[in-house]
Parts: C-alpha cells; structure tokens; sequence
C-alpha cells in the first residue's frame, strides 16, 4: 500500500513536471500577439502603446515581441509553429507575401485597410489584399549643411554654384567632392563621405538602397522588377559612379571598411566628421541620439543620390515603405477583429495619431493623418519636402523585388571582393546578373 | 536490492527519458523526416524525396567549398590545440611557483561564450590589421588563421586540464624506475607518460574533432562567412541555407543530415583508432 502510494506520487510529480506550463490562467480576455520588426522602437510598444491601447479597450490584452535586428525572417518562423502565433506580424513586400502564402489572412473588410489613403499600395495575392502598408520613408545622401556653407565661402572653389541645394547632376556632385576632399583641412573634416560599411550585417544600404535608382531605371517599377526573370544591370556604370565616389572620398580608406558597421557610418556624420552619408530618415535617431552630435537640426538635409541616369534632375529622393503588416489567418477570430480593433484605434483615435507621430516617429501612407500630422525630426521633415518638391518626383522603392536574400548576400561580397582588389567592375556586374538569374528560377518566377 | 532495482528501473528512467526524447530524439527524428520535404513552417511539410539533397550541391558550391575550409580548419586546430595544451600540461606539472594561478588563467577563456568572443577578437585583430590597412575581410587567410587563433585562445585550457590530470595519476613508480634505468627526459615523455595518457588524447581530439566541425558562433561573430563564402563553414552555411531562399528550409535540412552524418563517421574513425594506441596501466 505504501509502496503503491509512493509510486503514484513520483508519477504525479513527473507527468506534472512535464506539462507544467502547458496550463494557462483563463482571464477571459482576447490576446493579440504583434511581433513588432523594429527594435529602436521596441520601448515605445511596450511602455506608451501598450498601456495606452489596454485602458482604452479592457477586454483586450496586447503582447508585443521584438524580433533582435536582422532576425526578424527567422524570429517570425520559428514563432508562427508555436501554439500561440503571432496575431499581426510584417512583411517587407511580395517577398515577403510569398515566404508566408499559407499565413496571410484578407485585408479588404477591415477597418485598418480602409485608412488607406492610396489602396494600390498595399500587397494583394489571388485577389485578396493581404498586406497594409504602416510607414513611408525615404533615403537619400544626408549632408550636413554646415559643412558644405564651410565650402561655398571658400575663396579657391573650384565650382560656381553657391549652395549645396544647387546639386542636381552627378557631375556637379562629383566636382564639389572632389573638390571637398583636396579642402578637408579648411572644412575641418575627415572625409567628404562617411565609412562605406561592409561589416558582416551593414551591407544593405548598397544592397538594397543604392541599387534602387538602377532597379527602377531598367524595370520601372516593382510589379515588373518583382516578376523579372533576367536584371540586365543596363545602369552597372552609374552605379560604379556613385559607389567610386563613396570609397574614394571616404573617411575610412578602401581597406578598412570591412570593419565598418552603419552604426559607425551615421555617428561619423554626428561627430562632424564628414559632411555626407547615404541613409534614410529612420537614422534620425541614431544622428540626434549620438553622444556628442554637433550637427544642428536645421543643417541635417537630403540630397538624392545622383550617378548620371538619364534625367536624375527631376528625380528626387527614394520614397517607399518596406513596412507591411500582415494577419495570421490561422489566429482565432475574437484575436483577428482584436488586431483590427488595435491598428484602427493606432491609426485613427486621436490618442493613437499622436503616439504615432510623436513617439514611433511614423510619416503614415493613412488618410487619417493630415499634412501637418507628421513626425518632428529633421529628416521626417525633409522626406515631406521633397516629396511635395515642384518639378521633383520621387524614386518609387523597386528593391523589394529583388528576387531572394542570397542575391544581396552574393551582390554585396562581389563588391566586397572589388574593394579589396580581387574582382573587376565586370566581374561585379557578372555576378549580379548570374545571381539573379538564378534566384528568379529558384524561386520560381 | 537487485531485484528492486530491475523493478523501479522503468520509473527512475523515466523522467530522463522523457526529456531526452523531447528535447533530441523527437526533433532529431522529425528532422530527418523534414530532410525530404518541402516546409516553410515544421507543421505543414510536403514529401519531395531527394530534391532536397540534390539541391544541396547543384544549386551552387558554397557547402563542397565549406566542407574544405572546415576540414582544412579542424586539422590545423585539432593538431596545435592539443600540442599546445599538452606542453602547458607538462609545464604546469612541474613545481613550478604560482601553478595554479597559471592553471586559472589558461582556463578562463574557456568560460566565455562564442559570440562574445568572436567580437572581441573581431575587435582585437582588426586593430591590428588596421595598421596595414586592412581587415579581416580582405583576404579568406586572415579569417582563415583569426579563427585557428580564436579556437586555440578558447580551447587549450579546457584541454590543459585534461591533459593535467592524466598526468598526474601516471604512477610515479614507472617514472621512478625508468630514471633508475637512466631514461632521459625525451626517452620518458614517449615511452612512458603519452602511452600512459592515451586514453586522454582520445577523449581530447575527439571533443577538438567535433568542436571545429561544428563551430558556428564563433564564425558567425568573426567574420560572418566573408569575403564571398570563403570563410563559411558547414553549420554557418546550414544556417544561411536555411534563411537565404524561399523554399530552401528543407535543403538546408538535408544539409544538416549529410553533416551530421559526416560528423558521427569521422568522430567514430578517430575513436577506433586512438582506441587501439591506449594501454592498461
């Protein structure tokens, strides 16, 4: 009898041990799960729009989940096999849509795709919309305006513009660099450019970023980039331009960037170190919040990144989004009207419209926002300049249609492999081409 | 108390059981499965048969050319980790003052984890590098020996001390009597202390063995497979597989099975044939 006893409290203690934290607690609220893609803001989520967003509607409990940089794709893998799925996550475009066919639930009857102000935006797939686009950015060169006054009032310019807002071709862009580089002692400068970084991770703003104007020079625009078979690279000697200039008036010499990450690139710029850098208005943070920044809002400006295409002075800077967000289909339908309920009120009330502007720091593609709804920060502002610019239009984003990640990773070690001498432009370009050839096979174009 | 013993066996095994087969015969088994399947996620696969495997190798040459680099890596570590940490075990067997403070030091790489120490060799031969303008990433070689550098810093304590022990419980009577026959210090260490070590030189190139097969973290932090997958190795490639295409998680599954395959077989050789060198004390 005692032995029985025991025997049966040892099992007791095993089969509760294993399951121990498969039970939950009932509170008879609906969670929605949102895996959030960008970590800068990851503390905005969790102490401003969660709390928010939960005393506004009880019966609802919002998890946030912030995939570490670089890893969102795996995070939302490994995390849409659990048991309880992510309700909303992102998607960066067709890509995108395609890794997750068997995930993404129809958009069309929700109030949230309804704020849309443009509705060809978002992603559809068999006729269903199936991805909302959340925030536009822009890219571009940012320049210190500082800096480049520096060198209009120089005495012995070797140009006769007077303003940097007086760059519209690369050839004029080019002769100012050059130019800035033999003056870096009077300007106070290190290098007219910050680092080119080619640290493993900090590839993407040549990957991606750079080669857009090309994409949209040979393909137009996304729809067509994203089912082509063959990219041509027809532009490869525009883009050689602009990435000689980068290496050649940099701040960091050719065989150093390999140690280079982003992060060093933008607090180069925020040290006044360098009078450029080629990013997007999502840096402003990483400028403002640069121990040290001595760049004055007012002075940090855009200038679109010019290589000598056929009329690149009336293209302005690169705006898009690479920011969609998708339902789980197979989340329950108390947690999808939820997911609904939750980007609506973000989206709309006047108490989501703020945290918006003012703490994620989103430019919104949604009708609910008017123009002077938009985020404080000097980059932000200037996105919305040249988007309204007169004569100016914008670049659309056409890199979301690269046709897989190993296409950037083989694109980016091939230039790699040209700064430290071992391969031609030509062998580049081959490498692109051959590249995307058979990624679009392989991923079934 | 024998009889109690096969009667309770079933139940004191069982909680071990459980969790072996839930934390590694179950994925290992499922993984094998997904080897041979289509999947974007584990729930929903579809059978393909060996396309996966074939994809492997045709698709480019990225994994035959990480094979090579992992295997010429695991041969230079595998040599000077333990020639290294076997003459530090030596020399911190004599009496030499301040032994075990020695003893300490050497170990304590050992205790750090591999992303950390990636970075912070990244970091340090970097630096170096910088005064030839140069990085890691200019040229496969000097990813090639940062990491037998990296590998070496982290692993020959963790040997050392292995190797520490066994040599300590060589009996000092055959030492003796070999200096009573005159054997010179040369004539001791290989007729008398290696043969009598033999069963930790197995135990330590075995776990030096797979250690460089299965490296990852360390790859991942130092040079991340660059320039142009010349430093990749087998797990990093599996791992980029994985994430690099649409439709590629099953190729990089079956990749992983052909490693880990690879791995078992020539851990088992290793263990036949130092098995047969060791004695009996």
């Amino acid at each position: 009898m005692k032995k029985a006893l025991a025997l049966m409290l040892i099992a007791f203690i095993v089969v509760s041990g294993a399951f121990a934290g498969g039970s939950k607690e009932d509170s008879g609220k609906t969670e929605i799960y949102f895996l959030n893609f960008k970590p800068e803001i990851a503390d905005v989520y969790t102490d401003i729009v969660k709390p928010a967003f939960e005393s506004a509607y009880p019966q609802y409990t919002l998890k946030v989940v912030t995939a570490a940089s670089n890893q969102y794709q795996s995070t939302l893998r490994s995390e849409l096999s659990k048991s309880a799925p992510p309700t909303i996550f992102q998607v960066n475009g067709p890509v995108g849509i395609a890794e997750n066919v068997n995930t993404v639930a129809p958009l069309q009857d929700t109030d949230f795709y309804n704020l849309l102000a443009d509705k060809g935006m978002a992603l559809s797939l068999d006729g269903n919309v199936v991805a909302v686009p959340y925030a536009v950015e822009g890219y571009g060169i940012i320049y210190n305006d500082a800096i480049m006054r520096k060198y209009f009032a120089l005495p012995d310019k070797a140009v006769d513009i007077s303003s940097a807002e007086e760059i519209t071709s690369f050839e004029t862009l080019k002769a100012v660099v050059e130019d800035m580089t033999a003056h870096l002692d009077e300007l106070g400068i290190r290098g007219v450019f910050a680092s080119t970084s080619f640290m493993p991770g900090s590839e993407w703003r040549w990957t991606t970023h750079l080669v857009n104007p090309v994409l949209q020079a040979e393909f137009g625009d996304l729809a067509t980039a994203q089912s082509a078979k063959t990219f041509e690279f027809k532009y490869s000697k525009n883009f050689q331009n602009i990435f000689d200039l980068y290496l050649n008036n940099s701040i960091t010499p050719k065989g150093m960037i390999g140690s280079k990450a982003d992060a060093d690139s933008m607090a180069e710029f925020a040290l006044g170190q360098v009078a450029m850098v080629q990013n997007g208005n999502w840096a402003a943070a990483q400028i403002l919040g640069t121990q040290g920044n001595v760049v004055a809002d007012e002075d940090i400006k855009f200038l679109p990144i010019y290589m000598d295409l056929e009329g690149e002075e009336t293209k302005g800077i690169n705006v898009g989004t690479e920011n969609y967000l998708a339902f789980n289909k197979n989340a329950s339908a108390e947690a999808l009207e939820g997911a609904d309920t939750f980007l609506t009120w973000l989206y709309s009330s006047p108490e989501g419209k703020e945290i918006v502007t003012n703490d994620l720091m989103f430019i919104t593609p949604f009708s609910s926002f008017s123009s002077d709804e938009v985020p404080n920060d000097p980059l932000a502002r200037q996105v919305n300049i040249w988007m309204n610019k007169d004569g100016v239009t914008s670049i659309p984003w056409v890199f979301n249609g690269i046709p897989s990640e190993q296409w950037k990773a083989d694109f980016a070690q091939a230039m790699l492999e040209y700064i430290n001498g071992n391969y031609t432009w030509d062998q580049v370009t081959a490498t692109a081409q051959d590249a995307w050839a058979r990624e679009a096979e392989l991923t079934g174009r | 108390m024998e009889k109690a013993l096969r009667k309770y066996f079933p139940l004191f095994a069982l909680p071990a059981l459980i969790c072996f087969s839930l934390a590694f015969l179950i994925p290992m088994v499922w993984g094998f499965v997904l080897s041979f399947c289509e999947f974007a996620t584990i729930t929903d696969a579809t059978f393909v048969g060996f396309q996966n495997y074939v994809r492997a190798f045709t698709v480019d040459n990225y994994f035959t050319q990480a094979f090579w680099f992992t295997l010429g890596f695991t041969i230079v570590t595998v040599i000077s980790i333990n020639i290294l940490a076997f003459a530090l075990a030596l020399a911190l067997t004599r009496n030499i003052p301040g032994t075990n403070a020695f003893r300490t030091i050497f170990f304590m790489p050992n205790l750090i984890g591999g992303i950390v120490l990636g970075w912070i060799w990244q970091v340090v031969l970097n630096g170096v590098l910088a005064g030839f303008e140069k990085t890691l990433l200019s040229d496969a070689s000097y990813g090639f020996w940062g990491l037998v550098i990296l590998m070496n810093w982290q692993n020959i304590g963790y040997m050392m001390v292995i190797y520490i022990a066994a040599i300590q419980n060589v009996p000092t009577d055959m030492l003796e009597a070999a200096a009573i026959d005159g054997a010179n210090g040369r004539t001791t260490l290989f007729k008398i202390i290696i043969p009598s070590v033999m069963p930790s030189i197995t135990i330590c190139l075995f776990l030096t063995l797979t250690n460089g097969f299965k490296l990852y973290d360390q790859n991942l932090a130092l040079t991340n497979g660059a320039p142009n997958h010349q430093t990749e190795m087998l797990a990093l490639n599996i791992f980029n597989t994985f994430y690099s295409r649409v439709g590629f998680e099953g190729v990089g599954q079956a990749k992983a099975v052909i490693f880990t395959i690879l791995v078992a077989a020539i851990a088992l050789l290793q263990l036949v044939a130092t098995r047969r060198k060791e004695v009996e004390n």
